[in-house]
């Protein structure tokens, strides 16, 4: 293993600040754009799925 | 010989498109957790500690991929821009409007890594440089470009607004990337260039490599992913839509 003791992982030899801002706010951005595509997503197709009721409803 | 000839224009059809793009995205999804498991792992476990910026430098491993992908989704949204403008597809544009948001947060996270980066080692959060300030102009290009399109109701006048747009902006992309060879940067040169080759040592360049084809997988799939909401939201009223197996109650 590179480094002796976990704290020593964290610590990225006194530059935690700056490896663990970039890489952590990286995995944020990351997580978060699926996450909302998924919402984008449940919305539309929830928006659609009412239109394709009304439609069976009353056929015009 | 002719039998082997795909027919291009089939998939620029939304209702060709949507199956396939989800397909895509699947197997890009797959590609992306596995490749980013491996490029982290090799960016803390198996490249070694640098020996002038001991373990800062580890921020390499996002901040470069993340810049290339910011230079690298804007020339594909302007391809696809080009495409709209002059076969006219609807898809052209969707594309370009997918690929966007995600352009936007790759070059956000090179300007945030650049800044948590440029302080410890430069003792700047940011400078006015060649290589940030034209990134800065893109980061604003990408929003210009969502804020357009959100600002012009019809769909297809905003398309068409959109690709001049992002026509216009394309001249900024050699601006960045050549900006460290033609102005006297704080910013240092390029580390991989086509022409010299690279000037890391291997292990560190394949980790890079591992985070680049990582995040690239991750941005194909994220913007198929969108561009199938996309196109449910611009064709909700299809038939071919109100037909797919999701839109069973």
């Amino acid at each position: 293993m590179k480094y002796d003791s976990l704290a020593e992982f964290f610590n990225m030899g006194g530059y935690a600040l700056y490896v663990w801002g970039s890489f952590g706010v990286t995995a944020l951005l990351m997580i978060a754009e699926p996450l909302m595509l998924r919402q984008r997503r449940r919305a539309v197709v929830q928006r659609i799925r009412r239109l394709v009721r009304l439609k069976s409803e009353n056929p015009s | 010989m002719s039998s082997r000839l795909i027919n291009w224009f089939k998939f620029s059809s939304p209702a060709t498109f949507y199956p396939l793009a989800g397909k895509i995205a699947r197997v890009a999804t797959a590609i992306a957790v596995v490749l980013l498991a491996i490029g982290l792992y090799m960016s803390f476990f198996v490249a070694p500690t640098d020996y002038k910026q001991g373990e800062g430098y580890r921020i390499i491993f996002i901040h470069v991929p993340a810049a290339w992908m910011s230079m690298f989704i804007y020339l594909v949204m302007a391809f696809w821009a080009a495409m709209g403008l002059v076969f006219n597809t609807r898809l052209s544009a969707m594309m370009a409007q997918a690929l966007a948001p995600t352009g936007a947060i790759m070059t956000f996270i090179a300007l945030w890594t650049g800044a948590f980066w440029g302080k410890p080692m430069w003792g700047a959060w940011w400078v006015w440089d060649a290589r940030l300030t034209s990134e800065l102009i893109l980061f604003f290009l990408y929003i210009g470009f969502i804020a357009l399109q959100g600002a012009i109701s019809d769909a297809r006048r905003a398309d068409r607004a959109g690709a001049i747009l992002l026509l216009v902006g394309v001249v900024n992309i050699p601006i960045i990337y050549y900006s460290v060879k033609w102005w006297n940067t704080l910013h240092q040169g390029a580390s991989v260039s086509l022409r010299n080759g690279s000037s890391m040592s291997a292990i560190m360049l394949e980790t890079m490599l591992v985070m680049t084809f990582a995040f690239w997988a991750y941005a194909i799939a994220v913007a198929l992913y969108r561009v199938r909401v996309i196109i449910l939201e611009r064709e909700k009223d299809a038939r071919w839509v109100s037909e797919l197996p999701e839109m069973r109650p």
